[in-house]
């Protein structure tokens, strides 16, 4: 078993534990700190002239010597990977920071595995492609804080998000044997750099067609279906009637026949 | 070794019946004279309760709690609904209401139920009795009388002898609901055509493509390469609501930007694209879900709903699942200020296939 | 003494007194001790199998009590509004009345979301057992005479359940319930002739117009329900009437039923039930998420979700509609043909039809007339159990495919494979099922053919007098031998001239589905071949009469 469905496996099975919601709350808040200390060093790098041409010589020799092979070694693209010329920082924070790059095998599409290098790592590799030709940076400051109209989030998800990811962005199937993957413990910053950058096959949502302010309505949704586990209690994956009716059959009525043997059986 | 209820009198299962039975037809049945036969009720086995004074004790305790364990159940429930009141806004105890209230009215519910079971299976008197059956049919003498009764109702009626009568009746009584299936016409409107109707969209010469659901209007250089945009016709969101949502239903599009020499182009359609953006509707041609799943890479769009497939970059046709159509595509151009228009309304009925449609 | 014999009396007079004049009231005003003694003692089999249709019938009334506390705050109307309950991610939305009274006794009514999710659990579960249940009496051949009108009407039952469901699922106008009545819409234009008209009238105008959840809703609350309690009471009257039927057992034979009386055994044990039922439902609900219309939104032509389903009992049509093929449609003399929702259509029709008219079926290939009442066990009716599996099968693999993408994904499948597989399932696995369910049966049947013959294998090795090893068989006793030798019997159909001396073609078609049904056929071991088998064995062992039918060799 891979460590990416092992991952899976277990947060699935954690969902369903009672204090499942203490632990979200306790994972949300992880995350999001993790996430902005990884900003803050960005940051503090991109102060100094110096500094950052330091940065972008290790990134070349990062990608030199992890990248090159499939995406060129100008970063030019062939025949296994594409271009990374104009793809930004953020398209590299995301695929590298959620340890899609590199890619382990060819499959339909990257999957999410154990990150591979450390955050001055990916930074640094980051700093390098930005370097190349100018693309979606980084995110960083207000945009990323959950903070926005929830309500108003939560409809543009419908329209925009929810074909794929599913309302709760519970993730959905695609062509192929491709999928749009679970949403939940995805941290803001990812969540924003793959809507402006269009990882895989997802589209790209540009300022133009979902403005900033609403990327971060967005993200404000995914925070709070995130932080209110489900009111009616376990989730069951939030799939919809397939789980329900698994549940009912399995659950339901087989609690309720193993009861209708206790009944008929004769006493001692 | 148990009771009928007829008499009281112990039976034994083999057979007994001293009721005339009519013989019917076995059909393709096997009836052999040498069957085995029965042997009859296996010996009754006392339970425990019936042997041990202590174990039935036990039991009329355990099925005592159980009762007062439910009305401590309901109590408990009762008790829940107070101390666990809604908070507005707060879903949190939302769930706490919802689960303690449901709690308590499942000790409630499984108290008296289990109890009642316990007491029953280990308590009440455990002898299993026996029924007879009797054919299902009437006797031959009730036949008779029922038979007896119809003629002279036919005969004091005149029912077989007055055939005016009777099929007068019957004609009266097969018109009688014709008018209710006029009356179910009134379930739609009077005045409007469904075919005329689904023929046609809110696209119109000159429509802005706006976002679903601001209703902003796109300038064509806002759509980069790889997206996709939710588009609604300008003009759709300041409709009432009943029109507003049966117009969506219709003109609901998806706007993606490819590279031009990726679009496969039939010399009719060359002109409906800009520059690489092609506008599609959203209606699945099998039976109307969204299809909105775009894949920027593959170029293919995927219906949700029974996964029909179909390829941007080929106009659409499908290349998977049950639709047969191709999306209707909404020919586009860009007015003077940038900003996209349809340059006609969709050229065929979109959504679903319908009898009237071609 | 005295004090206390005075007293006695007047206690006895006191309590029995009140309940003596009471019954005594009520009786002389609706003569209830006449109903009391035909049924107060009625035999009522026991087996857990039988308490299915139990599960089914209180589930109804679970869905009753929980329903009637919803419509009193239900508003089933599509007038809009917008959003000002307790559920911020969707403040200010526009949404129907419907969904936002929903969303009010989700969220701002105590203990309604409770009642909403056992409504709902409910309801799931209503649909399960009548499935579970009608499987019971498939396979244990319930349905033969006297029996296939009530089979019928549970038939109808199941169907009208669905549509119970299906009104109920598509009233809070949501966005899964509102892609589920745009997919009815598409199925429903896609029929010939009245397809567009039908759609326009049953939603009142276009897609989605503001008519349909009312109208839903009054078939959901009244028409529906009402039929269904009325055909509820016929399908308990049928099963008074005929006497519940019993599994093949010592001492129960076609002239009896054995078992507890309703009272108070059998009371106790169907009204404890009853509240287990209900307590089953009500832990599920309290647990347990069930439709969060608050994550759907409102309904709205445009977005959808990933994984769109229907319920459950819609799943097999919905997961037909997904196994077809593409390019199933046609235009023909200027009209459209939707083969891709004509010929699922007409394949499920076809399903369900035979499933309601199967007994008739059975009971005309066998041209047996008589009242069955003792059941048979599956594997001594091994073409019934296995067109049984070939059915289950076929309903298991459109059911299947109505989840095709949650497959994909939770399995790391590709969804075209998962049809594929699906479609290849659909059609080969119910001839699959057939033909290894029947060898099944009838390997079992020989199996008990030897049991009764030979006995069990007891494991243990004896050494006789001539120096010979021989396993010990343990002959089964009476009782248990019943069970394996009573099965009613069928050959094959001679065809035979009927009085004018021909051979009909319907008689021609019933002897072929007649060797169809019976030509493997397994007879019963009869009293002949027993005494024989026993008799041999007498004789090889001695002293075995000390024993009679324990120990035998083989």
């Amino acid at each position: 078993m891979n460590p990416a469905s092992k991952a899976r496996k277990g947060r699935k099975a954690g969902r369903r534990h009672p204090l499942a919601s203490v632990a979200l709350i306790a994972i949300g808040l992880l995350f999001t700190g993790g996430a902005y200390a990884a900003f803050s060093t960005t940051t503090a790098s991109a102060e100094s002239d110096a500094n950052s041409q330091q940065t972008i010589d290790d990134g070349e020799k990062l990608f030199a010597a992890n990248c090159a092979t499939c995406h060129g070694l100008s970063a030019q693209g062939s025949g296994d990977g594409p271009s990374l010329i104009g793809v930004g920082a953020a398209s590299v924070d995301f695929q590298v920071g959620t340890g899609r790059m590199p890619l382990q095998m060819q499959g339909p599409q990257a999957l999410k595995k154990p990150v591979q290098f450390t955050e001055e790592q990916t930074a640094a590799l980051a700093a390098y492609v930005a370097s190349l030709a100018p693309g979606p940076a980084i995110p960083e400051g207000e945009v990323l804080d959950g903070e926005g109209d929830a309500a108003v989030g939560a409809e543009l998800f419908r329209i925009n998000c929810a074909m794929c990811h599913n309302v709760a962005g519970a993730g959905g199937a695609l062509t192929e044997g491709k999928f749009a993957p679970s949403l939940a413990d995805v941290s803001a910053v990812h969540v924003y750099e793959a809507m402006v950058t269009g990882p895989q096959n997802m589209p790209v949502f540009n300022d133009m067609n979902i403005s900033p302010e609403n990327k971060r309505d967005i993200i404000t949704y995914l925070k709070y279906i995130e932080d209110n586990p489900s009111p009616g209690g376990l989730a069951i994956g939030s799939l919809g009637p397939v789980a329900e009716g698994l549940f009912i059959w399995i659950f339901g009525l087989g609690a309720i026949v193993a009861l209708t043997v206790w009944i008929t059986a004769k006493s001692n | 070794m148990a009771k009928d209820d007829n008499g009281g009198a112990d039976n034994t299962a083999a057979d007994s019946s001293s009721v005339a039975r009519v013989e019917q037809s076995t059909g393709t049945s096997v009836v052999t004279r040498s069957a085995v036969g029965n042997p009859g009720f296996p010996p009754h086995r006392s339970r425990v309760t019936d042997l041990d004074p202590k174990a039935d004790r036990n039991a009329e305790r355990t099925v005592y709690t159980l009762f007062y364990l439910s009305i401590a159940g309901s109590i408990f429930a009762i008790a829940a609904y107070m101390a666990f009141p809604i908070v507005p806004e707060d879903m949190g105890s939302v769930r706490l209401n919802n689960l303690f209230i449901g709690v308590g009215l499942t000790l409630a519910l499984f108290g008296l139920g289990i109890g009642a079971v316990h007491w029953a299976k280990a308590l009440m008197y455990a002898h299993e009795g026996i029924d007879e059956r009797h054919p299902v049919r009437g006797t031959d003498v009730v036949r008779a009388r029922a038979v007896e009764i119809f003629q002279q109702a036919n005969e004091e009626s005149g029912f077989g002898r007055r055939t005016l009568i009777r099929n007068s009746l019957f004609g009266a009584l097969i018109a009688f609901p014709l008018p209710a299936v006029v009356l179910f016409r009134g379930l739609g409107p009077q005045d409007q055509d469904p075919v005329a109707l689904l023929k046609t969209t809110l696209w119109e010469k000159g429509t802005r493509l706006t976002m679903d659901p601001t209703g902003v209007p796109i300038k064509a250089s806002d759509v980069t390469l790889g997206s996709s945009f939710h588009v609604i016709p300008e003009g759709l969101i300041d409709l009432g609501h009943e029109s507003k949502l049966a117009e969506k239903a219709k003109s609901a599009v998806l706007l993606m930007r490819l590279k031009p020499e990726d679009l496969i182009e039939t010399a009719e359609r060359a002109s409906w694209s800009y520059d690489g953006i092609v506008a599609y509707s959203k209606i699945c041609t099998h039976v109307g879900c969204p299809v909105a799943l775009y894949e920027q890479q593959t170029h293919h769009l995927l219906c949700p709903c029974h996964q029909s497939q179909f390829d941007v970059t080929n106009q659409c046709e499908v290349i998977f699942g049950p639709a047969k159509r191709a999306l209707p595509q909404l020919p586009i151009a860009v007015d003077a200020e940038g900003y996209l228009i349809a340059q006609s309304d969709f050229t065929e009925p979109v959504g679903p296939s319908f009898w009237e449609r071609s | 003494m005295t004090s206390v014999s005075t007293r006695e009396p007047t206690e006895v007079k006191k309590s029995g007194g009140f309940t003596a004049s009471a019954a005594n009231y009520i009786d002389e005003r609706t003569s209830v001790s006449g109903a009391v003694k035909e049924l107060g003692r009625k035999i009522f089999p026991d087996h857990w199998s039988f308490l299915l249709g139990e599960v089914a019938l209180f589930s109804f009334v679970i869905i009753l009590l929980s329903g009637s506390f919803l419509t009193f705050f239900f508003d089933a109307s599509m007038a809009e509004v917008h959003y000002d309950g307790s559920y911020a991610p969707l403040k200010g939305i526009a949404m129907s009345a419907a969904m936002q009274s929903t969303m009010d006794i989700s969220f701002d009514i105590r203990g309604g979301l409770l009642m909403r999710q056992v409504h709902h659990w409910a309801a799931l579960l209503f649909v399960a057992a009548i499935g579970l249940h009608m499987l019971r009496v498939f396979f244990t051949g319930a349905f033969r005479k006297p029996r296939e009108i009530n089979w019928v009407i549970g038939f109808v039952l199941f169907i009208l359940a669905m549509a119970e469901g299906f009104t109920g699922y598509s009233l809070p106008d949501d966005l899964l319930s509102g892609n589920g009545l745009r997919i009815i819409d598409g199925l429903i234009k896609g029929i010939p002739v009245i397809g567009t008209w039908f759609s326009f009238l049953l939603f009142g105008g276009e897609f989605p117009g503001t008519a349909i959840v009312g109208r839903l809703y009054s078939l959901h609350i009244l028409l529906l329900p009402a039929i269904i309690v009325a055909l509820i009471a016929m399908h308990l009257l049928f099963v008074v009437v005929h006497k519940h039927t019993q599994y093949p057992s010592a001492g129960h034979t076609n002239k009896n039923v054995v078992g507890y009386p309703i009272l108070p055994v059998y009371a106790a044990k169907a009204g404890g039930f009853f509240f287990i039922v209900f307590g089953v439902v009500m832990l599920i609900a309290s647990f347990v998420t069930i439709n969060p219309i608050w994550n759907y939104g409102p309904y709205d032509p445009s977005p959808v979700s990933a994984g769109t389903q229907p319920d459950w009992y819609i799943g097999f049509a919905d997961g037909a509609m997904r196994l077809v093929p593409p390019g199933w449609e046609f235009v023909w003399l200027n009209h459209t043909y939707s083969m891709n929702i004509l010929v699922v259509l007409g394949v499920v029709g076809l399903f369900i039809v035979t499933v309601m008219i199967y007994p008739f079926i059975e009971a005309w290939i066998t041209g047996d007339k008589r009242e069955h009442h003792v059941l048979d066990r599956p594997r001594n009716a091994p073409t019934r159990t296995a067109i049984g599996a070939a059915g289950v099968t076929f309903y298991a693999s459109l059911w299947a495919a109505a989840s095709s993408d949650i497959m994909a994904t939770h399995f790391h499948l590709t969804m075209e494979g998962v049809i594929h597989t699906l479609q290849a399932t659909t059609i080969l696995g119910p001839f699959l099922a057939f033909y290894i369910t029947k060898r099944v049966c009838l390997a079992l049947m020989k199996k008990d053919r030897e049991i009764v013959l030979h006995g069990y294998e007891s494991g243990r090795i004896v050494r006789l007098p001539g120096g010979e090893y021989v396993e010990v068989h343990q002959q089964v006793d009476d009782f248990e031998r019943w069970k394996l030798v009573s099965y009613n019997d069928q050959k094959p159909l001679m065809l035979r001239p009927n009085a004018n001396g021909k051979i009909t073609v319907p008689e021609q078609v019933r002897a072929g589905l007649s060797r169809w049904f019976f030509e493997d056929r397994i007879a019963p071991v009869d009293q002949v071949e027993l005494d024989q088998a026993h008799g041999a064995h007498h004789t090889e062992i001695e002293g075995s009469a000390d024993k009679p039918a324990q120990i035998s060799d083989k």
